[in-house]
Formats: structure tokens, sequence, C-alpha cells
């Protein structure tokens, strides 16, 4: 039975209808300048002006690290009424894929893994950066850095924060009241191992439970292990794929490693027995050494954040930190860290003064003096770190003389830098044999 | 920073605008219904009403599954045809057939456990004081999700030196008895074995509650006829009990079923793969979005899709055959 149009039905059609204009309307306006842009305070920032507009960001940086960052750009912002909207997210490395994947990419994310950056400059999804960038950032970092974000002589990222990975935490109080030195060559180290185990501590500690991320810090191990017994080319030949993960010089490197890790007599200070490497969370590993139950502790420089409130940091402090020893003095201390990269997806006019911004030295002050951050940045200034490790950490990145080579796993593709070597060490950790646990690597990798 | 209703306006103009845009659809539906030709009336305003869920069913499910297949078959990428070659790393690769083997455990073990422990706790609380306050001891895992659940277990299975006090109940109760404290996650097989008896303790609940139901259908007569004849208790469970109740077990048994062949959250919370527990819709995740090995990811979950789709007919099966017997 059909009738003519039912008046309500049409009514509540375009009513809803205005509903929806309206709201769409709303949310298109928005994103004003909170501060006079004509102001002395925004005078640093004047270049940037007149770029209105908002720029996403998308990392895996959170909690308090990602506060004190929108704190450090928070000027920035209000002067040039560029609104940074900033998410952070724990499943950054599988959601940025699905983001960019789906038309939805950031204008900017930040990219823990060089290797990662990599995949979507190889899908042609990365924007380079602008010559304006690339001057700055060829003033801020040196060529070793930058290399990392370069692909075909066209740099698509610039560096941001950094971290040092080939530290040794540990006590300096419990160091001098047992006479202890800070060991300068690998033997030291292992007689310093002894003497610690002989007074019935045991000297080292570790821990590699991290969620989905299980098995990251026994990489570092190896990498740093490598580094210093086979020196910087069999590494970039070995995270290159150039030589096989189960070559006889990578099985010797985890020999060394295994001397520390699996020794019942070493490990593991305050938590058990070797297994418990597995279970112990990375963030809980160190801690016995402030009950003097653990000797020293391999962790990156962001460990200083984790110790709790009271714990003085510093040379005489209840910890501190030194680079782990070379095999060989005679060929030098390289040293390995991380950081993160600057990529974009995005080239508005915004989106590029966010990206000089960020590569400034001015930025890097700013970042730093919110504390618990440095930057391979030679603009820098080291006396604005407030814990010494960090001016340790970035004084030693900063000099000419060292051999930097950043974190292979991240380097390497995910299936295994994010996966199977994770898993392998986790094994090997769990007691698998070393000769099982490289083959299954090598097998792994994707050809 | 507290909570303040003007930060949250764009949120609330966004679920505005979502709510106005599904009344403008339905709106507009009714309006086109209305305006229908005059012959063959039914047909139009049925197609039209049926459009909605088919377009959804084609953009969600159809799509999706299509173009997964498709990509099961490509690289890396997603972009050049390899062939079976996917299907060939899935099963030669050590790994990933331990992830087979894993998902093999879970599907043999968890249902059958889970639909049992819920049927032998039925029958046991059935018509006895107390029963709803039995019944709803063992409904409440139900309520929790299965992430936070596994952060329950993760504490029951907790390992702390020896000497040191144990937190986890499971190592108490090894050390009472005079034994040293074990690493339970570590230890494959046994601790996908432990991770399987997390679903059980979520989805029992689900079983006892169905399958009492379904006991207490049974009609007094037959019962009572039993028992003249003199049955005892197992005669009545295996002749009685059991065949009543059937239809309603295999329905169960399914869902369990299903629900196990796509578990995730346990894995991942609990030990995340590692240890060999992983399982194929965790490694599929692993492979498509953290490793970007999209076409291996999809191989995996194409797959678990043919694994389901049994089931699933089973399932439509025994729909259709209890609707024929009403």
């Amino acid at each position: 039975m059909p009738k003519s149009p039912h008046p309500r039905a049409t009514v509540a059609a375009s009513l809803s209808l205005v509903f929806l204009t309206g709201g769409c309307a709303y949310l298109e306006g928005g994103g004003s300048q909170s501060a006079d842009p004509d102001s002395p305070e925004c005078e640093a920032f004047s270049q940037w002006q007149g770029n209105e507009g908002t720029v996403s960001v998308y990392a895996s940086i959170r909690d308090e690290e990602a506060e004190r960052m929108e704190r450090s750009w928070q000027q920035f912002a209000d002067c040039t009424g560029i609104d940074i909207q900033y998410e952070g997210s724990g499943e950054f490395e599988a959601q940025v894929q699905v983001k960019v994947d789906g038309g939805n990419a950031p204008d900017i994310a930040l990219f823990p893994q060089p290797g990662l950056l990599a995949r979507f400059i190889d899908a042609g999804d990365a924007v380079p950066a602008p010559d304006s960038v690339r001057t700055l950032a060829e003033e801020g970092w040196s060529e070793d850095w930058l290399n990392y974000a370069t692909v075909d002589g066209e740099l698509y990222g610039t560096p941001l924060g950094a971290n040092f990975k080939s530290f040794v935490w540990y006590s300096p109080t419990y160091f001098s009241e047992n006479g202890h030195e800070v060991p300068q060559t690998w033997d030291e180290m292992i007689a310093l191992s002894d003497a610690i185990a002989a007074d019935g501590v045991k000297p080292w500690c570790a821990g590699i439970e991290s969620g989905d991320a299980t098995g990251w810090p026994a990489t570092d191990w190896i990498e740093n292990v490598i580094l210093r017994e086979q020196g910087p080319d069999v590494y970039d030949q070995w995270v290159g794929h150039e030589i096989p993960f189960n070559d006889p010089q990578i099985t010797e490197a985890f020999d060394r490693a295994d001397e520390i890790l699996r020794n019942e007599d070493y490990v593991n200070g305050g938590h058990g027995n070797v297994q418990t490497i597995g279970t112990t969370s990375f963030q809980d590993a160190g801690m016995p050494i402030l009950d003097d139950e653990c000797g020293m502790y391999l962790m990156g420089s962001f460990y200083a954040a984790q110790w709790p409130e009271g714990t003085t940091v510093g040379e005489d402090g209840d910890v501190f930190a030194f680079n782990l020893p070379p095999v060989d003095p005679e060929e030098g201390t390289p040293v390995m860290g991380g950081g993160e990269f600057v990529g974009a997806f995005a080239d508005r006019p915004e989106v590029v003064a966010v990206r000089e911004y960020l590569a400034t030295a001015e930025y890097a002050n700013s970042r730093a003096a919110e504390g618990a951050w440095f930057s391979a940045h030679q603009g820098l200034d080291l006396d604005g770190l407030e814990a010494p490790t960090d001016r340790l950490g970035a004084e030693i990145l900063r000099d000419p003389e060292t051999v930097f080579r950043f974190d292979g796993s991240d380097l390497m593709p995910a299936a295994v830098g994010a996966g199977t070597f994770w898993r392998g060490m986790t094994n090997w950790i769990n007691g698998e044999e070393t000769d099982v646990t490289l083959d299954y690597i090598e097998d792994s990798w994707p050809s | 920073m507290g909570f303040s209703i003007l930060d949250e306006l764009p949120k609330l103009v966004w679920l505005l605008i979502g709510v106005a845009a599904f009344l403008a659809a339905i709106g507009c539906l009714l309006f086109f219904v209305d305006r229908g030709p005059r012959t063959k009336y039914e047909w139009w305003q049925a197609s039209l009403f049926l459009a909605p869920a088919l377009i959804l069913l084609l953009l969600g499910l159809v799509y999706p599954a299509v173009r997964t297949t498709f990509l099961s078959f490509s690289d890396s990428r997603g972009e050049n045809w390899v062939g079976l070659q996917n299907y060939t790393w899935m099963f030669t690769q050590p790994l990933i057939l331990t992830v087979l083997r894993n998902t093999l455990l879970w599907v043999v073990f968890a249902p059958a456990l889970a639909t049992a422990t819920g049927l032998m706790y039925a029958i046991l609380v059935d018509r006895r004081r107390f029963e709803s306050l039995a019944k709803s001891l063992i409904f409440m895992p139900m309520a929790i999700s299965f992430v936070g659940a596994s952060i329950i277990w993760k504490f029951v299975y907790a390992y702390s030196p020896a000497g040191d006090d144990q937190i986890g109940v499971l190592n108490q109760v090894v050390v009472w008895f005079g034994g040293e404290p074990q690493l339970w996650l570590l230890n494959p097989p046994l601790n996908t074995l432990l991770l399987i008896v997390v679903l059980i303790w979520v989805q029992a609940g689900f079983a006892m509650v169905v399958l009492s139901a379904s006991i207490k259908a049974i009609p007094d007569e037959i019962i009572e006829a039993a028992r003249i004849d003199g049955t005892n208790a197992w005669q009545q469970f295996r002749h009685i009990t059991l065949p009543s109740v059937w239809p309603t077990l295999t329905v169960v048994l399914i869902t369990i079923s299903v629900q196990t062949l796509k578990v995730f959250d346990i894995v991942r919370t609990m030990t995340g793969g590692q240890y060999e527990t992983s399982v194929i819709a965790n490694e599929m995740y692993a492979q498509a979005f953290r490793y970007g090995e999209l076409g291996q990811g999809s191989a995996l979950a194409v797959f678990l899709f043919v694994l389901v789709i049994p089931l699933v007919i089973v399932q439509m099966r025994t729909n259709r055959r209890q609707r024929e017997q009403r």
C-alpha cells in the first residue's frame, strides 16, 4: 500500500542532516594561537610563523617521557600557531604500517628503528627531507648518524633523541667499600667478576622480559660483544647479512657472552638462576645493585630514569655507569647506541616547519631542559643535562674519535631484528645450544 | 590534568554526528521505501531493508576474506605473485611447525576439558542446596576478559628464587610439599598446557550454565522411569543425561573450539608467544604487522579460516536439525 512520503521521516532525515553539517562545521574550526606572535619570547620562532595548521606526530613514546616531549615543543607551537597533535602508542611498530596502508598516515612519525623507516622509504611512502631540513641536519649530526636515514644519497629523516647502549651500571659505593675498580679491559672485567663472586655476591644481573619485545636486552649484549671482539667491520657485515648470522666469528662472540650470561656463578644477582633472566623485566633487573646483591648490569643510558626516587646517580653516588670495556684496548672502544629518527609522510609547509624545528640545537636544548634525555646533536649544551650518565653518554657520542654503531637489531629486517633474533635470544637464555639458536635465526632471514 | 567537559567537547560532537548520521541514513531509507513503485512493492521493500546489512557484509567480511586470500599468494608487501611459497614456508619452518603443534594442543585439550569440567560441575550441583551460589562462583570468571584472566594467572605461576617468599600460589604449594619452585611458563610443552588452563577457567562457566539449563530441561518422567528401573548414577548419566544434552554439548564444544582456534590474548599476555607457546592467531599478527611479512601473515590467516570452516558447517547442521525436530 504505497503512500505519499511520510512527513515524519522527512523531518527526521532533514533534522539529522542539519546536525551533521553543524557538527562538522564546528570541528573544522579551532587551532588558535595562544601566545602573542610578536612578543620577545616568540622572536626565536619568527621564521616559522605564518604556517598555521595542524601537524600529527605519532611515536612509541608514552607517559612521562611523552609529557616532557610535548612540553619541549609547546612554546614553538604557541608562537607559530602550529598545533602539534601528539599520539604515543605501545604498538607503534605494528600500527604505523596499518595507518599508512589505511591512508591515515601521521604527518610525522618518530622511528626508533631506521630499518622500519627504510621500509617506508622503499615503499615510496616517506617524504624526503627538504633542503632546509637537510642543511640543519648536516650542521647538527655526524655523517655516521645521518647515514642511517639516507637512501641513495637522499636524506629522509633527522635524528632526534639518542641513547647509549654500552653502559654497565654499578654501585660506586659497593665498589669502593670492597676495593673494586672500574675495569679497563674485558679480562679485567672477568677478573673483577670472579672477585665479586668470591665474596659470595653474584657479579651480574640481567633481565630480558619486555612484553611483546622480550629478548631485546640480550641482543644488546651480543651486539656489544661482536663490536668489541670482532670490530665494526664485521659488525656491519653481520648487520647487513653479508656474512651469515651463524658465521664462526659470531659464534665466537656468543661464546664470550655465554661466559657471563649463562654462567651460574655470575648470574642472576638478586633474582635466582640463569633461567630467571627470561622472566625478569629489564626494568627490575638492575635493582639488586642498590642492595649489593648484584655487581654489574649492562643496560642503556635510559635506565637512569628507572632508579627509585632518592637514588643519587653519579661517580660517587649510589649508582653510576661505565662503558663496557674493550676486548683488545689497542683497537679502541667502539660504542653502540640507538635513537629516534623523524620521518615524514606529508610535505605541507607546517609539517616542514616542525621538521626544521626538531632538527635545530634550540629544540635539542629545550628538550634536554625537561630532563632525562640527550642527543648526538653537536649544538647540544652538555651543561644543561641533568643526569651525569646522560652527560657521559652525550660526551662519548659527540667525540669525533668515537666509533659509533647503531643497535644492529634495529637495522635488520623486522622479521629478524624484532622477531627471531629476540626469540632466539630468549630460547638461548633458556638453555638452547648456541649452534641451534644461530641456525634458527639464519634460516629466518627473509630472502 | 583533571577532566574538563570543554576539552571533551569535540568527542561529544563526534558522537552526536555519529548518531545524527545513523538517523539520517535510516530516515533516507524510510523515505525511499515510501517512494517505492506501486508494483512489486514488497520486493522493493525487502531489498531496500536488506541492502545496508548486505553492503556491510560485503565490505567487512567478503572483501577482506578475498583480499587476504590474494595476499597469501603474494610477497611481503603484497605486490608480487609468489605462488605457493608462503604455504611451503608455513609447513617447513620449524618455528611455524611448533605454532601449528601448539594450536593442535589447544584444540584437542581446551574445548574438551572446558566442556567436561562444565558438565561435571553442572551435574554435581544440580538440585543441591546453594546451587545458585555454587554456579555463580564458577560463572564469575566469564565476566573477566582474557587479558585480565591472563594477568591473574601470571601471578598464580609467578616465580621467586628458592628461599624467598613465593608470591605464586602454584610455587607456594610446590614448596609446601618440599619441592623446588619452578619457572612454569618456560618449559615447553608444559607451558602451553598451563595456558590452556586459563581458557578452561574462563570458559568452564559458560559450558556449565548452558549445560545446566539443558539438564534441567530433561523431563522428570524419563528420570523417574529410569529410577524405577533401578539405574545407578552412572547408568543414569550414561543413558539418560548424556543423550539428552548431546545437541547442547555439541554446540558448547564447537563454540569453545572456535574460541580456542582464535586464541590470541592469553598467549600474548602471558608469554608473548615466547618459549614455544605461540599459536596461529598470535603468529599471524606478528608476521603481518610487526615483521611486515604481509604474505606470510595472510597465509596463516587463510589457514586459520580453513580450520574454522568445518566447525561452522557442523554448527549450522546441528542448528538446522534442531529446528526440523521442533
